[in-house]
Order: structure tokens, then C-alpha cells, then sequence
């Protein structure tokens, strides 16, 4: 009885312990941001009124300020495709391209250490600022429009497969560019994968696509997860996106101070996780298929 | 008989010295290629800013200019007012990264080691706090330290930073819990000879996960230098970064170097913009060939790569 009444005192102590470590976390948490989410839930279905005492009087507005921007608004619609597309384009082509370079890179005996700096250096120099100035003279125009025979195959092509090709075209800077971190955390899931089971397979006379489908892709699969959330939080966080350009510009808005752009920015939220949500559905793991 | 044909032709394939020297050979190529992109912006930023005006104009340069030029780094140092700007992004950026280390690790370290109540809740939280946009909770913050008088001051910066709320905490907090996953005996042994936790921490825990913190200071360092969504709000024009002050250097220039005084050294040209942006990712260039293998070495030792 008694030894029992000692283990949970040391028990409660322990969990007191690490909570105490915690803490400042948890205070930081509630004020910098639970407290701004809610408020900024509050903001966005109230009208507020500046007093000249200084205090801020918010009366209920419901759901007008999401009404004025999907009716009134001519920037939102616009803004928020040009978003999606960024986003739903750039992922993809991020997490193929942070996949073949980890590849190509396990494949190689020397200069891997070379090869994994030079691909994670964006990641120290990457701003909104930099890369407005950086895009904005030419200098991640690496290939110019029309100078390439092929741009102008590619043009020619139905929308459907032009669109997404042409998007590589204009972007392979910016999607390698935002590729640092992925390749490292791909690179890491590749060299953890057993040599005896390629062997194995290209024994049984797998070819290097069947491999590649078969045993280095599901390996693959939760580092991919994880670079794909990775990648659209990453892209999202862009101040230069349409929809956080938008938020910004409205948020000193005289007639709807703060309220406006808090219900754009809970839009922006919206868009951000169905994004996630998509990305996770995509690449969870299969239990089913496993079991084949 | 023909499974056995094809394994030894395969033997033999693979035994060729020559088709394996061959495909090594494409893919150090293809990874050149590949180098080559990343590396492009940059080449073109410092190749451009050290050409004489007359150079980009002239269609026959393309690239190695016909002499190096220096004039113009010297009107964007005083455009961008250098000097202050650069130790004002040092300090910002450099204790930010501290307080946003330390409180990541004590978050982590709490975590990863006690058997805290609601832990599922707290990583939840962590995971929140990631994926939460910026913008989401960019003005009611500025509302809060707009109440508290802050803006304009660092510390609107330094106290997220502070609390484990700063530019991608979460990451970090979850890099050191998964550092300081070691095996218990060690705190074990140390609480017997009776260390307390405080001291656990800082004798045992912290020199266990050097790489990390190394990793969590340099990566901090370097996205609060870059971060201006939340430095251009709450330092409120008060405090100048050098992103910030890239952001605006059109203006800059031309109050520092007005077009109307007639020089045509004075014009707003592609070789002063790609300086103004040498000037202020340099340092940060400068950082990362010195310290290249912490931040390579650290991401993979850090399990952010593992579970």
C-alpha cells in the first residue's frame, strides 16, 4: 500500500516535472497563438469600430465579411485559383524532383557531400524579397521562352499536357530551388532501405522500374508524406503568394479594418488544409496493399 | 534454362566495367546539369553586379564582363544604409535564434523525456502550429503587441521566439524530441547520484544533441533573417533588416541617388539590383560555405529524416 502511494507520487512528480519543461511552450501556445486564432475567428464575423478612447468596439457582422468577398469581391476568385494552381502544380513537381536527384545522388560513389550542399544552399538564402529581386531580373530565367525549338512543341500541344509542361519550363529554378530540405530527407529514407532486398529482386529479373514501383517507392512513402506537408506549409508561408498578397493589402482596409482580411486569412487556413488533406489522402500509407 | 541465361547474362552486365563506368558518367553528368540550375541564379546575381553598365547593354556579353566593376556596390551600401542595417539583422536574427533554440529544447526535452499529461494533445498542437498559415495570425498579434506597446521593438520578435512560437518552431521541437530519445539509463544513472532535472538538462541531455542544437541555431538564424511577413508589421519601420530594406530599394535608391541629378550612374539598373541582393544574402553565403557540413550533417542526424 504504502509502495504503491510512493509510485504515484513519483509518477505525479515526473509528470509535473516534464510539464514545468513545458510550460513555456504551452504559455507561448495560448498567447501567440490560440489567443490570435480566436480573435482573428472574432474579427472575421464582427464589424469593428476604432473608439477614440482606444479600445476597439466589434459588433456582430455573422457571416458578411465571407459573403462581400465571394460576391464583391474581384481579387478573391482570381487570387485563389492563381494560389491553387501555384500550390497543386509546384508540389508535385517539387516531391518528383527532390525523388530522382535523392536517387541520382545514392547512385554516386564520390561528390555526394558536394552534390547535397550545393542542393541544400536555397534553403539558407530563400526570402520573399530575394526571389521577387531574383525573378524580377531574369535571373532565374534560365531557359528563355521561345528560344528552344521544344518550348514551341510543347506550346502546341493540347492544354492539358502543355499547361503543366510549360509550367516546369518557366519555373525549374524556383521548383529545385524550394527542393533543399526534401532531398535531404529522401536521401536519408533511400540509404536506409536493405541493398539485399534489390538484389533479390533484380535476381528474379525485376527491372529497374518494377524495382522502382515496387520496393523503392513504398519505402519511400512516409518521407514523401512528409516532404509533401513540408512542401505545401512551405509554399503557403510564401508572403508572395496571391491569396497572402491579398490578405495584406487588405488588412489596413478603412472600412473593415482587420475584419476583411481575417476572413480572407481564414479562407487562405481553409485552402491551406484541404491542400494537406489531399496531399495526405494521396500519400498514406496503403494497409490493404501491403498485405498482397 | 533461360532464367539462368538471363542471371548470368545480368552478371555479366553488371561486371562490365565499362557499362557501369558509362552510367556513372550520365548521372555525375545529369547531376551536373542538375547543379548547374541551382547554381545559375547566383552566378548570374554576382556575375551582373560586378558588369559596367556598358557591358549589359552590349548584346555581344553574356556573361564575363569586360571588367569588373565596384562603383555600384559602393551606391548600394549607402542606399541600403549597410552598416546599421546589417548589425540590426544580426541581432534580431541572432537572438531570435538563440531564445527560439532554447525554448525548443526545453519543449522537446519535456516531452521526449516525462510522462506528460495530454502529450498526444501537446504534439497535436505542434502539428497546428505548423501548418497554420502566417497570415492567420499575423494581425492579431500585431493587435496584442500594439496593446502591450511593442511595435517597434524586437522584442515583438524575440518573445514568440521565446515561448517556441517563432518562424517554424514546431519543426524544431520536434527535432529535439527526437534527439533526446536516448536511451533512460543515462538519466537514470544521473538522478541517482542525485542530479536534478534542471541539471540533467543541461549536463546530460544538452551535449547529447550538439548536432541538433548546432542544426536548430543555424536554420534559425538564417529564417529569421529572411522572414519579413511578421518583421515588416511589427518593427513597424522602426527596425530595418536587409530584406526589408531589399524589399524597398527601388525607393532607396532613388531618394539616396535621384535620377534628376543627371548622372548616368544614377540609374536604377539590373547590375544595382542584383548588388543590393548580393549585398544582402552575402552574409548569408559567407555562412553556410563555413558551416556547410553542420547544416547537411545536422538535418540528417536530426530524425527529422527518420520517423
Amino acid at each position: 500500500m504504502k509502495k504503491r502511494t510512493k509510485e504515484t507520487t513519483l509518477r505525479t512528480q515526473n509528470a509535473l516535472t516534464g510539464l514545468a519543461f513545458l510550460t513555456p511552450w504551452i504559455i507561448g501556445l495560448a498567447v501567440f497563438t490560440l489567443y490570435p486564432i480566436g480573435y482573428s475567428m472574432m474579427m472575421s464575423v464582427s464589424n469593428l469600430e476604432f473608439k477614440i478612447s482606444g479600445g476597439i468596439q466589434a459588433t456582430f457582422a455573422g457571416m458578411d465579411m465571407y459573403r462581400k468577398i465571394f460576391t464583391e469581391d474581384a481579387n478573391f476568385i482570381p487570387a485563389l485559383l492563381n494560389t491553387l494552381k501555384f500550390i497543386a502544380f509546384s508540389t508535385p513537381m517539387i516531391l518528383v524532383s527532390s525523388v530522382i536527384l535523392a536517387m541520382l545522388l545514392n547512385k554516386v560513389p564520390k561528390g555526394r557531400g558536394f552534390f547535397r550542399a550545393l542542393f541544400f544552399f536555397p534553403v539558407v538564402v530563400i526570402s520573399g524579397p530575394v526571389m521577387s529581386k531574383l525573378i524580377g531580373n531574369d535571373a532565374t530565367m534560365l531557359i528563355q521562352a521561345g528560344d528552344y525549338g521544344v518550348y514551341q512543341v510543347i506550346k502546341s500541344l493540347p492544354e492539358i499536357i502543355s499547361t503543366p509542361l510549360l509550367y516546369v519550363f518557366d519555373n525549374v529554378v524556383l521548383i529545385l530551388w524550394y527542393s533543399g530540405v526534401q532531398i535531404l530527407i529522401i536521401l536519408a529514407g533511400l540509404q536506409k532501405i536493405n541493398k539485399p532486398i534489390y538484389e533479390a529482386a533484380s535476381i528474379d529479373g525485376a527491372s529497374g522500374w518494377q524495382i522502382f514501383w515496387k520496393i523503392t517507392f513504398p519505402h519511400l512513402r512516409p518521407m514523401i508524406l512528409l516532404c509533401g506537408i513540408y512542401t505545401v506549409v512551405d509554399l503557403a508561408a510564401m508572403p508572395s503568394t496571391a491569396l497572402a498578397k491579398l490578405v495584406s493589402d487588405n488588412v489596413e482596409r478603412t472600412d473593415m479594418m482587420y475584419s476583411y482580411s481575417a476572413a480572407l486569412s481564414w479562407l487562405y487556413t481553409l485552402v491551406v488544409l484541404i491542400m494537406l488533406g489531399v496531399v495526405f489522402l494521396l500519400l498514406k500509407e496503403r494497409k490493404e496493399k501491403q498485405d498482397d | 534454362m533461360t532464367k539462368k541465361a538471363k542471371f548470368g547474362k545480368r552478371l555479366l552486365q553488371k561486371d562490365g566495367k565499362w557499362g557501369q563506368r558509362l552510367t556513372r558518367l550520365a548521372i555525375y553528368l545529369l547531376l551536373l546539369d542538375f547543379g548547374f540550375v541551382y547554381i545559375y541564379p547566383v552566378l548570374y546575381m554576382v556575375l551582373v553586379s560586378l558588369m559596367p553598365t556598358s557591358d549589359l547593354i552590349n548584346p555581344t556579353i553574356q556573361w564575363i564582363p569586360t571588367y569588373l566593376d565596384f562603383e555600384n556596390f559602393k551606391q548600394v551600401y549607402t542606399a541600403l544604409e549597410y552598416g546599421p542595417t546589417f548589425t540590426n539583422t544580426v541581432i534580431i536574427a541572432g537572438t531570435a535564434s538563440l531564445l527560439q533554440t532554447l525554448s525548443c529544447a526545453l519543449a522537446g526535452y519535456g516531452l521526449a523525456k516525462f510522462r506528460v499529461p495530454l502529450k498526444k494533445l501537446w504534439v497535436g498542437m505542434l502539428i497546428l502550429v505548423f501548418v497554420v498559415p502566417t497570415s492567420l495570425t499575423l494581425v492579431p498579434q500585431y493587435v496584442l503587441f500594439n496593446d502591450y506597446k511593442l511595435l517597434g521593438s524586437p522584442l515583438s520578435i524575440w518573445l514568440p521566439a521565446a515561448f517556441g512560437q517563432g518562424v517554424k518552431s514546431s519543426l524544431f521541437v520536434l527535432i529535439f524530441m527526437q534527439g533526446f530519445s536516448y536511451p533512460k539509463a543515462y538519466d537514470e544513472a544521473a538522478q541517482i547520484d542525485g542530479a536534478g532535472s534542471i541539471r540533467r538538462f543541461f549536463q546530460i541531455a544538452l551535449p547529447m544533441v550538439v548536432p541538433t542544437i548546432i542544426l536548430s541555431l543555424l536554420l534559425s538564424f538564417v529564417w529569421y533573417w529572411n522572414e519579413t511577413a511578421r518583421a515588416s508589421m511589427y518593427l513597424d519601420g522602426q527596425i530595418m533588416t536587409l530584406p526589408l530594406q531589399l524589399d524597398k530599394f527601388n525607393s532607396l535608391f532613388g531618394n539616396a541617388y535621384p535620377a534628376s541629378a543627371g548622372s548616368s550612374l544614377n540609374r536604377l539598373n539590373e547590375r544595382i539590383q542584383m548588388a543590393a541582393t548580393l549585398l544582402t544574402v552575402g552574409p548569408l553565403m559567407v555562412l553556410y560555405l563555413i558551416m556547410q557540413k553542420k547544416f547537411v550533417e545536422g538535418v540528417e542526424a536530426s530524425g527529422i529524416t527518420g520517423e
